[in-house]
């Protein structure tokens, strides 16, 4: 008898990955609410490139000619503005979504560098407080943790409006690691599935928020910086409401930013790419003539040096990490070091149906390495020495790299390198980054010749 | 006692919170009594010292936020996020409060005589509030711990998303919001509203108080309720 051959042709629309989210839904009757960032593909920085400098353009000597890295964030108004050393800093991330291991070794790194870290949702740890030279405070909607005697202790004050992950939705972290230390920071219940609101418990809008960014100045005596972080949605609008209200930096987090635990839907579904956003959020800090005058942050997906010299080149100041951080400290690799020892995690990510590249279980509080824990045994799986080192390592390779193509467009600062420094790869990122296809001298939108 | 005037007509708020930070705790006991307010924001925030400031007519926003330790009595009326996350001491209005009155407080005492408008105790963490009239719409939203005494009446979804904390409420609720309910008054319940009411320097029998507390339905996450996230 003569079979019918299978048919293997897999819907566009249907395809595996859209009947696995609606078998899913269909039987938890609940959201899929997971952390790391978006996952499908998106325009990036890896469709701009750097024109270096040939005739045209004089080009320094690596090895002989300084390239100054010094960034000054807060200037506007604060008393002391923050210094740093490298304009990359750590992204804000809670103790609580991190181990407190995790913490320290952010700001051991970060300090070994010369540059900030950053508190999360929960409040700030006093191990990252020592540890941590320059620590930026976050002031949430949620206010978990918010104390006026860490406000004092902070040295810049981050007023966090949204997130790249998920403009307009507030934060999430899941009994599993709301642990006893958590809770008692939070004031919760140990074990619930804590909800943070997503809106400021006491303002409603920018003119609200100027008189509140002014109680910040006013129970810190005009001394400290004050950030505003927006998720990236409106940027241009929301970056002009934040210089408003009276921001001295603007953080402003595209949607390729990592979360601890969000749904799904906001996570690939909400927000615009980091790349739009920084063009916007330049834009309206030009329009206001206010460039240079409160810096700007850019974060989301900011993975290497080269990243971080064209987000410079486009007009930010400084970058925010937050996953490429994790990576560093050994998020999603197949081992963990303890006790000078390399120990292979792979069991452990395929018991929560993952494995070693595909991680984004931070929601569980089970990371495979440590770093997304709260839990007592997980959390030694990242020893801070080891943490910090292989941390201080990243972020030196990034600054190595940045210097580089700083001094390969003839830039003796890596704040001069510009957007004329920058073409696109793809339609799509020329359109988004306001910078001319490669080979010609067209933007889409302001014209010019092909 | 002695007692330091500061007039805002002829000086900036920011003078004024600079010698309470700095000042003012090292000078012994003395009052400070500040005149002229006009409805100012951000008089006497972030204050951590056991002093007594008298504020002489209205204040604007967050006057008095992020006490620790001191007194703040507003001789007046109080803008938006009176007594904002305060952990200590006593922030208290003597005539009406606008929103967000005591949001996310940690500690120490906020009392209202008068009403107190929209999300009055919002994210509530540990202080106490007492409100003389009634309070406005989602009072003690997300309320994680603490106490409020409302002697008058509460408006829509009172204690919407509540999780410790404990409200009490002598008249008309217009509707409580999700994962509220009323519950049986406990003779520590009486012992606190008492307690509460005494330290506010209001007489009401305890009898004719309601507790609202959470019934700890969405502490962990429900599919059945999915119009309550």
């Amino acid at each position: 008898m003569q079979t019918k051959p299978l048919s293997l042709e897999e819907s566009y629309g249907y395809d595996r990955k859209t009947l696995d989210y609606i078998r899913k839904a269909a039987a938890h009757g609940l959201y899929e609410i997971r952390g790391m960032g978006a996952k499908r593909k998106l325009p990036n920085f890896d469709d701009l490139v750097f024109l270096g400098a040939s005739m045209s353009r004089y080009a320094l000597e690596g090895y002989r000619e300084k390239c100054v890295t010094r960034t000054l964030l807060g200037t506007r108004y604060a008393k002391k503005p923050v210094e740093l050393e490298i304009p990359i800093t750590i992204a804000g991330m809670s103790f609580g979504a991190l181990s407190a291991n995790v913490k320290e070794a952010l700001g051991r790194a970060a300090t070994e560098v010369g540059t900030s870290t950053t508190t999360g949702d929960g409040g700030m740890t006093p191990e990252e407080r020592q540890s941590s030279k320059t620590l930026v405070y976050q002031c949430l909607p949620s206010r978990y943790g918010f104390n006026p005697d860490d406000v004092r202790r902070a040295d810049a004050i981050e007023v966090v409006i949204g997130q790249g992950a998920k403009p307009g939705g507030g934060g999430m972290l899941l009994g599993q690691k709301v642990s006893a230390r958590v809770a008692g920071m939070r004031t919760l219940p140990a074990g619930v599935d804590q909800r943070s609101a997503c809106r400021h418990p006491d303002w409603t809008g920018p003119d609200d928020l100027a008189i509140k960014i002014q109680e910040l100045r006013e129970m810190t005596d005009w001394e400290k910086p004050i950030y505003v972080k927006v998720g990236a949605t409106r940027t241009f609008n929301d970056v002009k409401l934040a210089v408003h209200s009276g921001a001295d930096v603007v953080v402003v987090d595209g949607m390729q930013g990592g979360t601890a635990a969000t749904q799904t839907c906001f996570i690939e579904h909400i927000g615009i790419p980091t790349l739009a956003a920084l063009r916007q959020a330049v834009e309206a800090l030009e329009d206001l003539d206010m460039k240079g005058k409160v810096q700007l942050i850019i974060s989301g997906g900011i993975r290497s040096g080269p990243d971080v010299a064209k987000a410079l080149a486009m007009g930010a100041d400084a970058v925010a990490i937050g996953q490429g951080v994790m990576i560093a400290l050994g998020c999603n690799g197949d081992t963990y070091r303890q006790k000078g020892q390399n120990i292979s995690a792979v069991a452990d990510y395929n018991a929560l149906g993952a494995a070693p590249g595909y991680c984004h279980h931070c929601h569980t509080g089970q990371c495979p390495v440590g770093i997304t824990t709260q839990d007592e045994i997980l959390e030694q799986r990242l020893e801070p020495a080891v943490g910090a080192k292989h941390l201080k390592n990243y972020l030196k390779t990034l600054n190595m790299e940045l210097t580089t193509i700083a001094r390969a467009c003839g830039k003796q600062n890596v704040h001069h390198l510009e957007k004329e420094d920058l073409v696109a790869l793809t339609l799509e990122a020329a359109a988004m980054a306001n910078v001319p296809l490669a080979g010609t001298n067209w933007v889409p939108g302001r014209g010019g010749g092909i | 006692m002695d007692e330091v005037i500061f007039d805002l007509a002829q000086k900036k708020v920011s003078e004024l919170n600079a010698y309470l930070h700095h000042d003012a705790p090292g000078k012994g006991r003395h009052k400070i009594t500040v005149v002229n307010p006009d409805g100012a924001h951000n008089i006497a925030v972030g204050l951590d010292a056991p002093l007594e400031v008298d504020i002489i007519g209205h204040a604007g926003y967050y006057a008095g936020g992020m006490n620790k330790r001191a007194s703040v009595v507003i001789k007046g009326s109080a803008g938006t996020g009176v007594g904002e996350n305060m952990m200590s001491g006593t922030v208290h209005v003597q005539g009406f409060a606008s929103n967000g009155a005591g949001a996310s407080a940690h500690g120490g005492l906020l009392i209202i005589d008068g009403d107190a408008g929209l999300r009055c105790g919002i994210s509530l963490k540990g202080g106490d509030i007492v409100v003389g009239g009634s309070v406005g719409s989602f009072s003690a939203f997300m309320a994680q711990a603490g106490r409020m005494v409302i002697c008058g009446d509460a408006g829509d979804a009172l204690g919407d998303s509540l999780y410790e904390a404990v409200l009490y409420v002598k008249g008309n609720i217009k509707s409580l919001g999700a994962d509220a309910r009323i519950e049986t008054m406990s003779e520590a319940d009486h012992a606190a509203v008492a307690e509460l009411l005494q330290q506010a320097g209001l007489n009401h029998a305890t009898g004719d108080f309601r507790r609202i507390a959470s019934k700890r339905e969405l502490y962990h996450w429900n599919a059945d309720a999915n119009q309550e996230y």
